[in-house]
């Protein structure tokens, strides 16, 4: 379970460049939730998903993760509890490494790392096993570099790198931002499937409304650092890219500002 | 001109040879330290032109003060673990940017150093009265003895980055954002990496004092250009033989071979009665070159493009 009370983050503070990008912020997801976010430009989208993994440190407010207050944690130490996939498909990855090599590492994830070898022959088999399900055609190549695939393949190796070591949350930032629609589609149905499978508790920000309606069993819309509206089950299942737009209108007294989302 | 040619002798050449490669395989040893920093961290440090006079001057001194060149060379790696470890403090816990936390310490190193040598600028040692690991008065022997040194440290080298924590080191230096996300103290491994770095440089150090029969306060200096160059053409060599294909431990051995090539070059080109005083500005303008080199056939494509592209608007219009 993930329990964020209070959060509050502003850029450039003094400055007149000055932007709180998370204001008083409180949710919690239950364990099994995977829920949606979707929101405007500077919506505070990203940066809520960097306090939670760490990458920022929040002025004010706590975060608990499966009991434990992790606000304070440096991002290395709460990486055990937390999967990651950046929208950037080049973040997840070692480039330089081989595909073993990345999957070695974070199979080791949240384990002390020692002298011992950096990846055993069961492991080997393993991964060709997993790499096998992924249907991309990785599993024969196990000993080639990262760098040498595609967009949509680092994503899904990423995704199955998140979720090696069962985290207590995947976080999903925008993952399928930067690919091509067709692949995209496919890294979606990959997350649903690995998400359902182990049965986790997932965040995925997204731009593309129709996702956020589609996947997942709760959606939240945030505006100017706030979470504007929460809906989960039966009320999410039913909702559609019209009234979402609508919604937003009626609460936030804006048009919806996301070029992406609109044109997607 | 045809003087300066017709007065070449092959034999001149030749005979500095065995010298020219001794050398080239110190400095292999000091490549394969630079290689830690440069190419698996990717971090540019300058510590090790201190610590490379560092490590000369802990292990002659211990030499003269009657301890075995063994144990010598083992105490010149842990000054240069300790050089390499400030480094990484300085960079992780001050917050310092790479470059200057190198400057800084191999600065500071200058005068640990002379503190090592007793306040001289300079100490000598005999191979007469010392029992010298290596000494250039037989070429031969060095060679060997190298040989065997650097295929040890490439064992090593090899077995230590096959390990979970040296790959947590290369995931480091490859990219930090990803090591993070997987659990990796990615403090701790630069700091790791640093101090490892500079122990072998340091170890090349006191080979070199012990060959050239002196410890110097400055002979560091230029060092991490030297470095550079042998990981260069190695790497280099390496990519052009190999593709991409080359095993770790082949990349090593090839820079090892790097450090040896640049002598050879640096032999032949002052058998060519080039000036010994322009030797660091040739060195400097060659590492600038290769260095270059990627950089610039990066930035050609576009322009090649944008020129396709030029040419088409032309014809359309």
């Amino acid at each position: 379970m993930l329990e964020i009370r209070h959060l509050s983050k502003t850029f450039a503070a003094g400055t007149v460049n000055e932007k709180a990008v998370i204001r008083d912020l409180s949710i919690t997801f239950a364990d099994g939730d995977y829920v949606t976010v979707i929101g405007g430009n500077g919506a505070g989208k990203s940066t809520l998903l960097n306090l939670i993994s760490g990458a920022l440190d929040p002025d004010d407010g706590t975060i608990f993760l499966d009991g434990k207050d992790i606000t304070h944690l440096a991002e290395f130490e709460r990486a055990p509890l937390l999967g990651r996939v950046f929208q950037d498909p080049t973040m997840g990855t070692a480039a330089d490494m081989l595909i073993e090599e990345n999957l070695a590492l974070a199979y080791r994830r949240g384990k002390k790392r020692g002298l011992r070898w950096g990846i055993t022959k069961l492991e080997r088999a393993d991964f060709r096993e997993m790499l096998r399900i992924l249907d991309l055609g990785l599993e024969d190549r196990l000993d080639t570099k990262v760098g040498l695939l595609s967009g949509g393949q680092r994503q899904a190796l990423t995704l199955l790198m998140a979720t090696l070591q069962q985290p207590k949350l995947l976080l999903l930032d925008e993952h399928t931002a930067a690919l091509d629609p067709k692949t995209a589609i496919k890294v979606l149905a990959l997350s649903d499937q690995i998400i359902q499978e182990n049965s986790l508790t997932a965040v995925m920000v997204t731009h593309n409304m129709k996702d956020a309606i589609a996947h997942g069993n709760r959606i939240i819309m945030m505006n100017e650092g706030q979470v504007i509206l929460d809906l989960a089950g039966e009320e999410k299942g039913r909702l559609t890219v019209e009234q979402l737009l609508q919604k937003f209108s009626d609460l936030s007294g804006e048009v919806f500002a996301n070029d992406a989302a609109l044109l997607a | 001109m045809l003087t300066i040619f017709s007065s070449l002798r092959l034999s001149a050449l030749g005979s500095a040879l065995p010298g020219n490669v001794s050398q080239g395989l110190i400095w292999g040893v000091m490549a394969l330290g630079v290689f830690i920093t440069f190419k698996l961290l990717n971090f540019a440090d300058l510590t090790v032109d201190g610590s490379m006079a560092t490590g000369g001057c802990t292990t002659v001194m211990l030499i003269l003060a009657g301890v075995n060149p063994c144990w010598a060379m083992l105490a010149a790696f842990g000054a240069g673990v300790a050089a390499g470890f400030a480094t990484g403090l300085l960079n992780t816990k001050l917050g310092i940017p790479d470059i200057l936390s190198g400057i800084l310490v191999q600065l500071s190193l200058y005068s640990v150093n002379l503190r090592i040598l007793g306040g001289k600028a300079n100490q000598a040692i005999s191979v007469d009265r010392y029992a010298l690991f290596i000494s250039s008065r037989s070429t031969g022997r060095v060679i060997g003895l190298c040989l065997i040194f650097t295929a040890a440290l490439i064992a090593l080298m090899y077995w230590y980055f096959g390990t979970e924590q040296g790959c947590a080191i290369r995931a480091t230096g490859c990219n930090e954002k990803m090591a993070r996300a997987q659990g990796i103290h990615t403090e701790k491994m630069k700091v790791l990496a640093l101090a490892l770095s500079n122990g072998i440089v340091a170890l090349a150090g006191g080979l070199l004092a012990q060959y050239q029969g002196f410890a110097d306060v400055s002979m560091g200096r230029g060092s991490i250009v030297i470095g550079l160059a042998a990981v260069i053409i190695g790497e280099v060599l390496c990519k052009s033989l190999f593709r991409r294909t080359a095993r770790f431990y082949v990349r090593m051995a090839f820079i090892a071979l790097g450090g040896i090539i640049y002598y050879i070059v640096i032999g032949i080109v002052l058998w060519l009665r080039m000036p010994t005083n322009d030797m660091k500005l040739f060195s400097a303008a060659i590492v600038a070159l290769f260095l270059a080199v990627p950089y610039l056939k990066q930035k050609r494509r576009p322009h090649i493009r944008k020129a396709a592209r030029e040419t088409e608007a032309n014809r359309d219009a």
